[in-house]
């Protein structure tokens, strides 16, 4: 196959892209603004200023927050609901929560609007008995009402579906028959799982971002094909696998974390690469630090998130946890004195006092800039000329220092501290509160503003080393290209074990498998190996935590044999034992939900066709003061891409590229590793 | 005291704050009880090694345990004095909610945190047990009318002597439970958050030095009483007053007042209960320390920012009559305790509102409506299914109340309907949002909830239910109106009926195919209703959360000119 592959990832500034051209081993990367409110201008912007015949592309994967921003800002389509009689409230009560438990502020809107929630008699019970059987003729002048009223998809959510799909498969069809578009969800095809609301949210959801993302998708896929492109176009999904873009027209709702899971798989690349097989990453944008972890390569899965108060989507995502402290939250004393950073945040727009745009409230990168830390005269991005110490200065001198009877210098180093703590407290809950030991891991910062703080999570935290990918600014991209194809499958069993019928459970597996295997076909890139795994969502009787328990089952040629009762059992003994020290007596043990994933394997590209050249030696372009703790350093300052492999420098020392700033504090030094990495560790470990 | 810089003191609080986070995640990840690991009945915290005053706790307890546990750490603190054997590495353990609060099913563990050598402060846990004995199986007896009846009491005891288990308590305990294996799993898990406790603070201590961390919860504590003074010092000076019902006790059918008088002066306030009614024979009384600490949860939801430590209490008294039942003597039942605490909330609302309307919300649906639905099936096996049920909440000056949220003691969710369905042998004919239920406003409160469940058991089931707001209901506030009354029905051969008590009922005999029917209340308006907008008048009519007719008697006809 002809040789380039790219990576897009579109954020709310920059569109990135990532260009590996396989035959040459060479890679290159476009940073161009983002368009909106149509992102695709930016994209084939993008692509275009790398490469100028569409047709030498192979591979185009894009992670999007098209998803993410549509259900942020409630940007989706005008939808409609037909629900079993009784529920159509449910996406509206969600379950029996609030938005913040203090305070009881606060309402609630479902993105489906209450006239275009219909009800139509039919019932199926827990146990997949039709009590009621659905009533089409109510289905259908359910759906010609919805139609007339201006909906422009629509989601079928019916009670039990996940224990019988007849009634809901007969309502379906008939919808689909005469609804005028392909936008039609139903609830068991979406996510057989019981949990009505969790199930009707997510099912909901795919609906509202149906017509926008599909036709987001679908206008790329056209233009990239009218520029001669005919190679596969793939989007990265929530679980940090890519899919076929036919499969994300299908089902949107995946990529709903699209963006920040490409992030996660590039790092985790990056770093077991380099001989880091665990990992927290730290992604510090404008508002906020999402940190995530890798242990032994494998990034963590959450089964579910909530993208905003009652907006739950339930799918495996890689798990972000984030933090309201990003490069412009506002630093503010409260009423009793005491130093807080966010979670108010002055964003990119107008951004921190330094960018002059408005803003007069210090935030943490004012407090970076006052330090000497960013380089006022070059800033980040390109779309300002310098930026404002002065002004930065004064507005921490006013919010900060005068409170607090602190000088300018030691109020920024107060802001500084305080935003630090605040980020090592985001790793520590990842790590030391999930029982894993921080030692062993190495930070990655990613993004940025990540690589200013590298230091301060050392020594916060305990980590023995940081290291900064060679391209932290466009690691989502490179993430695009990396990451596996991949399709998660789930089916509620709810059977106890010893009840259990395991043709029944393999019927199911082989099903997922097919039909995953049937997307790895389908789509046109090449597979170094297709693995499919199996999970089951176990508990003892009368327990409402499950456990997730990996099942060893073999799949030869497609062809799957089911696990025995007895295999079941000490899978789930093993599982449980390792999450909660003991197994439970006499304890009856349940089985609640499958959960299949089929992966294809795409090749790797050799991250060592990044390096730099590993001749010769380059000194520092110039110096300037730096202030660390209580004095200033007269700091070196070098080109970050120019340092060939191997050079050690040590700091006080800042390495700057375009789009990024590497501090190597007093004490640390930093190493060029074989692929451009550097190695951020305390001199006296330096191996 | 040595002085602590501000920045070091900012550091110190988040990690302390997460220490105790910590624990409770601990907790929740290993209980085995659903009342722990999913509705999060339970807390963790750090307390003064002198006082027992709260210095830091976990931010995802059970909001009501927030002012509670002092009380716990206190009876312990009197319980090691006089027996002057205080050693590292002892445990408490008890469940005597006439000194520690709350009601009989919450187990609090205490342990004594010492550096070297010396106590530096106490390390406590709390959390709800699935049954500890008593006449009905989840200790909600709403016939009670002595703690003896709702479960065994367990005052202060050690359960561990300097490191060492006290085996023998252990084996009392699980005697006395009919779960007894859900109960050895919570206990493991409560002395395995404090475990974790212990080796946090060492480590803290390790890295910032006693003194260092002893100023910095000093200090931590003169902030929060600062920012209190502050917030109060906003506020206009006045004396202002509010009462509110409970239906009845579950027992005698007559009503039972919670009245307040509030007074704001300079940076000081008192909360004063006297007028309350008497204590009662049913189990809606509830001890002092539930008392105190629900007064520290109101003024928490109305002060949201607010630290989670005692400093916050210091400038507010809270006078409880004596003989009354927000102080009642043991061994008076306080199973219910809940349903008192959520009405006590809503008068404090009410009476903060006269003072500044803006800073707090209409009353919520305020009742818990704990109802159990029970039998046994054709093989013999028994089922229970127990849960609360939902309502609206108040609306405010920025927006609507909440439709269908928890209680505002709480933070549980609801168990899905299907895993009820799928669990006992029911089904839920409706799950729905009740219209007209809200309070009318400028902002109307939230709307309550019709859930309406068929037994499907060809036995039959039983049924319980213990609630309230049946006969007062939510009420508005700054001109707001009130909601609608919680409304209980249940199906009989010869038609729907309602309880005699309104709210509570025992050993209701249903047959296969007859159901029960819950029709909560909503939350209370904020503001008076001929302000609200038309164009929100006609949306809420266009989507059948209000009648026309209910819209029209509220809000006037301007709403019909309003083009949808």
């Amino acid at each position: 196959m002809s040789g380039r592959m790219i990576g897009v990832d579109v954020g709310g500034t920059f569109t990135d892209v990532f260009v590996l051209n396989e035959a040459e081993g060479t890679a290159s990367v476009a940073k161009v603004p983002t368009t909106r409110p149509d992102q695709s201008g930016g994209f084939l912007d993008g692509i275009g200023r790398e490469v100028d015949d569409l047709s030498e592309i192979s591979v185009v994967v894009h992670g999007t927050t098209a998803g993410t921003n549509a259900l942020l800002e409630r940007k989706g389509a005008r939808i409609g609901v037909i629900c079993t009689e009784g529920l159509r409230d449910v996406l509206e009560m969600r379950r029996r929560d609030r938005p913040r438990t203090w305070g009881l502020r606060g309402d609630f809107e479902p993105v489906v609007d209450r006239r275009n929630r219909l009800e139509v008699p039919e019932r199926t019970l827990a146990d997949g008995t039709i009590r009621t059987p659905v009533d089409l003729d109510a289905v259908r002048i359910a759906a010609e009402t919805l139609c007339a009223q201006g909906c422009e998809a629509i989601a079928i959510l019916f009670a039990n579906s996940y224990a019988n799909v007849e009634n809901e498969t007969a309502a379906v069809s008939a919808v689909r028959e005469i609804w005028p578009n392909d936008h039609v969800s139903a609830s068991h095809e979406i996510l057989p799982e019981i949990r009505e609301f969790e199930r009707f949210s997510t099912t909901a959801l795919n609906a509202y971002l149906q017509p926008e993302v599909s036709g987001y998708l679908g206008r790329l896929e056209n233009a990239l094909k009218q520029g001669g492109f005919d190679g596969e176009f793939m989007i990265v999904q929530s679980n940090g696998g890519v899919m076929a873009v036919d499969t994300a027209c299908r089902l949107p709702v995946r990529t709903a974390l699209s963006g920040p899971a490409a992030g996660v798989i590039a790092a985790g690349y990056i770093a077991t690469s380099a001989g880091f097989e665990n990992v927290i990453t730290g992604d510090m944008g404008g508002t906020s630090f999402d940190v995530s972890l890798i242990s032994e390569g494998q990034s963590m899965l959450s089964p579910q998130t909530s993208i905003d108060f009652g907006m739950v989507v339930r799918n495996p995502m890689i798990e972000i946890t984030t933090i309201g402290a990003g490069g412009g939250s506002i630093a503010w004393v409260d009423k009793g004195g005491l130093l807080n950073i966010g979670p108010e945040s002055a964003g990119s727009d107008p951004g921190p006092v330094a960018y002059g745009l408005g803003n007069d409230r210090p935030t943490v990168t004012d407090a970076n800039v006052v330090l000497g830390r960013i380089d006022p005269e070059n800033p980040i991005g390109g779309k300002l000329e310098r930026l404002d110490v002065e002004a930065a200065s004064k507005a921490i001198d006013i919010h900060v220092g005068a409170p607090l009877g602190l000088s300018t210098l030691e109020a920024a180093e107060a802001i500084l501290r305080v935003a630090n703590s605040r980020m090592a407290g985001a790793i520590r809950l990842v790590s030391i509160e999930r029982g894993f030991d921080p030692k062993r891991f190495a930070f990655m910062p990613f993004g940025g503003g990540g690589a200013l703080h590298t230091g301060a999570m050392l020594a916060e935290v305990g980590i023995a080393r940081a290291i900064v990918p060679r391209y932290p600014g466009v690691t989502s991209a490179m993430g695009c290209v990396i990451a596996d194809m991949r399709q998660d499958f789930v089916q509620t069993i709810n059977s106890l074990v010893s009840t259990l019928d395991e043709n029944a459970l393999g019927a199911f597996m082989q099903a997922h498998t097919d039909e995953g295997m049937a997307l790895l076909d389908a789509a046109r890139t090449t597979f170094e190996a297709r693995n499919v795994t199996f999970e089951l969502d176990m508990a003892y009787i009368g327990q409402t935590h499950t456990v997730s328990v990996p099942v060893a089952v073999s799949v030869e040629n497609g062809t799957v044999t089911p696990p025995t009762k007895s295999e079941i059992e000490d899978a789930f003994d093993t599982a449980y034992k390792a999450t909660f020290g003991r197994l439970l007596k006499n304890g009856v043990r349940r089985i609640l939900n499958l959960r299949s994933a089929v992966t294809g394997k795409r090749p790797k590209f050799d991250l060592e066709t990044l390096a730099p050249s590993s001749e010769g030696k380059v000194d520092a372009k110039a110096s300037r003061p730096v202030h660390f703790a209580d004095s200033w350093y007269d700091t070196a300052i070098y080109d970050r891409l120019n340092l060939p492999v191997g050079t050690v420098v040590a700091g006080p020392a800042i390495l700057e590229q375009p789009d990024t700033t590497v501090l190597i504090e007093p004490g640390l030094q930093g190493r060029v590793d074989r692929f451009g990495n550097t190695i951020i560790e305390p001199v006296e470990g330096a191996s | 005291m040595s002085d602590i810089d501000p920045i070091t003191l900012s550091v110190l609080a988040g990690r302390m704050e997460q220490i105790a986070d910590e624990m409770d995640a601990t907790l929740f990840r290993a209980a085995f009880n659903p009342i722990i690991a999913e509705a999060h009945d339970a807390s963790h915290g750090l307390y003064h090694a002198q006082s027992g005053d709260t210095l830091v706790q976990g931010k995802s307890g059970l909001p009501i345990f927030v002012g509670v546990m002092s009380f716990a750490v206190q009876a312990v603190i009197d319980k090691a004095a006089e027996d002057g054997d205080l050693a590292d590495g002892d445990i408490y353990i008890f469940n005597d909610a006439h000194i520690g609060g709350t009601h009989l099913s919450d187990m609090r563990l205490v342990r004594p945190y010492f550096r070297d050598g010396m106590l530096f402060c106490y390390l406590a846990s709390v959390g709800h047990w699935h049954d500890v004995g008593g006449a009905v199986p989840g200790n909600y007896n709403p016939a009670a009318t002595e703690v003896f009846q709702e479960a065994f009491v367990l005052p202060p005891v050690k359960l561990a002597r300097a490191g060492e288990v006290n085996q023998d308590i252990i084996d009392i305990l699980l005697r006395n439970t009919r779960l007894p294996q859900s109960a050895m799993g919570d206990l493991n898990g409560q002395l395995g958050a404090l475990d974790l406790g212990i080796k946090r603070m060492d480590e803290l201590l390790d890295e910032y030095g006693a003194e260092t961390v002893s100023a910095a919860l000093e200090a931590l504590g003169h902030r929060a009483e600062q920012l209190m003074r502050s917030e109060l010092e906003d506020l206009p000076d006045g004396r202002w007053e509010a009462e509110d019902f409970l239906d009845n006790d579950g027992i005698a059918d007559e009503p039972l007042k919670i009245r307040v008088a509030l007074e704001i002066k300079d940076d000081r306030m008192t909360l004063d209960f006297t007028g309350s009614s008497p204590q009662c024979a049913g189990p809606v009384n509830i001890a002092l320390p539930t008392t105190v600490a629900t007064a520290y949860v109101a003024i928490k939801h109305i002060f949201p920012t607010l630290p989670a430590n005692a400093g916050v209490m210091r400038p507010i008294d809270v006078i409880v009559p004596e003989g009354s039942l927000l102080s009642a003597e043991f061994p008076a039942p306080t199973g219910g305790y809940t349903e008192t605490i959520l009405r006590m909330i809503d008068v404090v609302f009410s009476a903060f509102s006269h003072a500044a309307p803006d800073r707090v919300v209409a009353n919520a649906y305020g009742t818990i409506n704990a109802l159990s639905i029970t039998g046994k099936r054709s093989n013999g096996q028994p089922w229970v299914m127990f849960s609360f049920y939902g309502g609206g909440h108040g609306g405010s000056i920025e927006s609507d109340g909440l439709n269908h949220g928890n209680a505002p003691i709480s933070t549980a969710t609801i168990p899905p309907m299907e895993i009820l369905e799928a669990a006992y042998p029911v089904m839920f004919r409706q799950w729905a949002l009740r219209p007209d239920s809200a309070g009318a406003g400028a902002h109307r409160g939230g709307l309550g909830a019709i859930y309406e469940i068929e037994v499907l058991e060809e036995n039959g089931a039983e049924a319980f239910l213990f609630g309230e707001r049946g006969r007062f209901a939510p009420k508005g506030i700054a001109e707001g109106g009130d909601a609608e009354l919680n409304v209980f029905s249940y199906e009989q051969d010869d038609g729907w009926k309602h309880p005699p008590l309104a709210s509570k009922m025992r050993g209701i005999s249903l047959r296969q195919g007859q159901a029960v029917r819950l029709e909560t209340p909503g939350g209370g308006g904020y503001g008076a209703a001929e302000t609200r907008a038309p164009e929100a008048v006609a949306r809420d009519v266009a989507r059948g959360l209000v009648s026309a007719e209910e819209a029209d008697n509220s809000y006037g006809t301007s709403w019909r000119e309003v083009e949808q």
